[in-house]
């Protein structure tokens, strides 16, 4: 019940920021249509902590900015590499250990995994393991040093 | 005071620029589509993350502001998927990623 409410507000907030009106029928109509995309949302049975992660709000407060400082970091060795040339790109594919203990948690280490240029998730395997690509040797040190995948296991709560 | 804004948003929307151009020109020269897809990675992250702190500079009011924010959010959470998507599909079409022949040994 909390997360249709909280998404109910969520969507309402939207509709008021992304369309800047007050005025009551309008507001009225906004409110509807919050109300029916949670109804749906509901009907789909996709609010779950998968579907609307309400509990990893606070934690993300710190995963997000750290994410972020990563990608810039990933980006300027990745525009490095691009711009020495053919040489400078030595490719590798490999297997990195991902103990997260629930799905949401691996999706969310391999989608970070992807958002940071030089290293791509091309698979997960069931053993829990998951396929990078990358770039050069650099992007695959960088993560196997295994500090994203301890900050994700953080994020989830599972340490 | 605009000047200063003005100024540090042109810088900031000249370096997006600049990061989607490297992209680019990633895309054109690396060897194979795996590697392509890490030049296609900057434009979306880095390229768009810079061109819209430039435009934050410039937003007339905050709703303005919030809609490009969350341009960069949505791009944060569906680009991983697309690039993710496109190395499975190569994967399954059976392409092998190119690797450099010094380190064949240790392919999979």
């Amino acid at each position: 019940m909390a997360r249709i409410v909280s998404l109910f507000i969520l969507m309402l907030v939207l509709w008021l920021v992304m369309s800047g009106h007050g005025e009551p029928w309008l507001l009225a109509l906004g409110v509807a249509s919050a109300a029916l995309v949670a109804w749906i949302a509901r009907r789909l049975d996709s609010v779950d902590h998968e579907g609307h992660p309400l509990h990893l709000t606070w934690r993300g407060l710190g995963y997000w900015p750290w994410l972020a400082v990563e990608i810039v970091k990933a980006n300027l060795d990745v525009a490095r590499t691009i711009l020495a040339g053919p040489g400078a790109v030595a490719p590798a594919v490999f297997k990195v250990k991902a103990s997260q203990s629930d799905d949401l948690g691996r999706t969310i280490y391999a989608n970070s995994i992807t958002l940071t240029p030089g290293t791509v998730t091309m698979g997960v395997d069931d053993d829990g393991s998951l396929t990078i690509h990358a770039l050069n040797a650099g992007a695959r040190e960088g993560l196997e040093t295994g500090d994203m995948d301890r900050r994700v296991c953080v994020l989830m709560g599972d340490r | 005071m605009s000047l200063i804004l003005d100024t540090l948003s042109w810088a900031l929307m000249l370096g997006g620029a600049g990061f989607v151009l490297i992209g680019t020109l990633g895309l054109l020269r690396l060897p194979d589509v795996f590697t392509r897809l890490h030049g296609a990675g900057m434009t979306d992250t880095m390229g768009a993350g810079l061109l819209v702190l430039g435009m934050l500079l410039q937003a007339p009011d905050w709703l303005v502001m919030v809609k490009l924010v969350l341009i960069v959010v949505f791009l944060a959470f569906t680009s991983p998927m697309t690039s993710h998507a496109l190395a499975r599909a190569a994967i399954l079409d059976g392409i092998k990623p190119w690797l450099r022949q010094a380190d064949k040994g240790d392919a999979p």
